[in-house]
């Protein structure tokens, strides 16, 4: 059976097959594959048992489904006031720069994808970012180029 | 420039949790019916900005009568500016779950939910252990609650809490039409009590060191502590539980740089406070005769001179045009237009007087949106523009 498949029957099988499981299977699988799949969508609605369109509606709700294919790292920096206001565009700068990849894209070795985010809370800290599901707080051009070279490290590695 | 020493700072939401287990079982010793009386005794209203009297949400819940009921604590912290729910959750969690199986001893709810804002993904791991803890000793001491994790995922409006539950029912995140209130048709149609992060670590407080001590401070109708979530323009930025009903002029003596222009009380969706009117606004729910009252959900970001009002508002725009659900057309489109109306006024496309046109859109907003989120774009947008209108234009 196809892998992603698989995957899906055995969220649908810890998870429930009610609709409150739908999001809770989403985000697993997103937390797997990084993105919703056309595919992943239809095996969901089949899974659950609710119209394929229904999961579509859903999943492109929620700003953290993505349903295009992504990098393996998504990169998402705050763009709210206060980050804005301590020099969040910098840091977008000096990320672009290192990357070579502009906003909403993704790098052609599928490592990192950079996107812009609503406020992540950490205002105190500006300006902030998340990779994945990790914080990097109080950044600086220098900071972040550290953080993305430590990424790149664990790429060469594997 | 005068020293005041008027801000009280007090600690009791950060400050130990170790007996949490006493705090829970002595409490479920008591009639339900006193604790709710000790709740509204101690006048605690919603932490999230909201502001409904804590004590009246678990009473109508308690009277409500059905089999099945649920304890939603709501921590989707997504305002502009706010930081506080997280901090709570990660150095006082038993407090938390601690305020809910009380909650759900009262109301006769049996599960419980967290709504983790998917930004806070990292938090989970931790308070799953907690709650594991948790859940362990109410099996000891025979008391029946459970306590799920249910993580959201990048939606600002899941905060409002319809939307919350339409999003926990696997759903778009789109808010309900109220009536009816949670209280009686919330989760899967059933009674649920839906409280913010702060407002359940008060009730912790209240039924430890009973409604007295919480009571006593604050001021009328705006009663206890509150945990201000401090940003932008100014030296020491951070979480500071302070009392209820200080004026905002205090508030800038104590946090601000020197230089603070403005102050934005209440996140996006608050209202923006210019330097003349400091004296003037104190902070706390409506219902003080005197001066502007400002409700907050804690979110305190100050500007210096440097800041142009005419980006802040810029951002605050793209913010809610993003973040509006897209249901109801005055938010939907509102958002939209505002944005684009302040951008041609700003390139001279428009006349300044089209700046009035956009308040009069902002109050046909306040009147119609079907929820909070497009109702409030009229605070921000009509307290910066009113204020500061030259910047706008020039």
């Amino acid at each position: 059976m196809n892998p992603i498949r698989s995957l899906i029957k055995e969220l649908a099988e810890k998870h429930g097959r009610r609709r409150e499981s739908l999001l809770p299977i989403m985000l697993a699988v997103v937390e797997r594959e990084k993105y919703l799949s056309e595919y992943s969508m239809v095996e969901i609605a089949r899974e659950v048992d609710i119209p394929a369109s229904e999961v579509y509606g859903t999943a492109t709700f929620y700003s953290f489904i993505e349903t295009k294919p992504t990098g393996q790292y998504i990169i998402r920096i705050c763009k709210t006031i206060t980050c804005s206001m301590k020099g969040k565009n910098q840091v977008l700068f000096a990320i672009q720069d290192m990357l070579k990849i502009k906003l909403g894209e993704t790098t052609p070795d599928k490592r990192f994808t950079l996107m812009e985010t609503n406020c992540l809370g950490w205002c105190h800290k500006a300006p902030a970012m998340m990779i994945n599901n990790d914080v990097y707080t109080e950044l600086t051009p220098e900071k972040v180029r550290d953080i993305l070279s430590g990424y790149m490290k664990i790429n060469e590695l594997n | 420039m005068a020293i005041s020493n008027q801000l009280k700072r007090v600690d009791f939401i950060f400050n130990n949790e170790n007996d949490w287990e006493k705090v829970l079982s002595s409490a479920i010793k008591k009639k339900p019916n006193d604790l709710i009386n000790e709740l509204i005794s101690s006048e605690l209203k919603g932490r999230g900005g909201a502001g409904f009297p804590t004590g009246l949400k678990w009473k109508l819940a308690a009277e409500a009568k059905n089999d099945s009921k649920y304890i939603i604590c709501n921590a989707d912290e997504g305002e502009p500016g706010t930081f506080k729910d997280r901090e709570i959750l990660s150095k006082v969690p038993y407090k938390v779950l601690t305020a809910m199986a009380i909650c759900g001893y009262i109301t006769g709810a049996k599960e419980g939910f967290i709504y983790l804002r998917g930004e806070y993904k990292f938090l989970q791991a931790e308070l799953h252990k907690a709650i594991d803890e948790f859940q362990y000793y109410c099996k000891e001491i025979k008391f029946d609650f459970s306590i799920t994790i249910f993580m959201g995922s990048g939606a600002y409006i899941c905060g409002e809490e319809t939307a919350l539950m339409e999003s926990m029912e696997g759903k778009r995140g789109e808010p309900r039409n109220k009536p009816p209130f949670p209280t009686q048709s919330g989760y899967l149609d059933k009674p649920t009590v839906i409280n913010n992060v702060e407002t359940l670590v008060h009730t912790f407080t209240i039924f430890k060191y009973g409604a007295k001590k919480f009571y006593d401070l604050g001021v009328q109708y705006s009663r206890g502590t509150k945990l201000f979530s401090v940003s932008g323009d100014t030296p020491k930025p951070g979480i500071y539980e302070l009392e209820l009903g200080m004026s905002l002029q205090d508030f800038v003596y104590e946090f601000g740089d020197g230089d603070t222009k403005a102050v934005q009380v209440g996140g996006a969706s608050g209202f923006l406070v210019p330097r003349k009117k400091f004296k003037d606004a104190a902070i706390g729910f409506k219902g003080k005769l005197t001066g502007i009252s400002l409700p907050t959900g804690g979110s305190m970001m100050l500007f210096n001179s440097s800041r142009s009002m005419y980006n802040v508002l810029d951002n605050y725009l793209e913010f809610f045009r993003e973040e509006s659900c897209g249901q109801c057309t005055p938010c939907r489109v509102g958002c939209q237009q505002l944005l684009l109306g302040i951008k041609a006024v700003k390139r001279g496309e428009k006349p300044a007087a089209y700046l009035e046109k956009l308040l009069r859109l902002t109050e046909t907003m306040q009147l119609t949106a079907k929820c909070g989120l497009g109702q409030s774009v009229a605070n921000s947008f009509s307290s910066i523009v009113e204020n500061f209108q030259e910047e706008m234009i020039y």
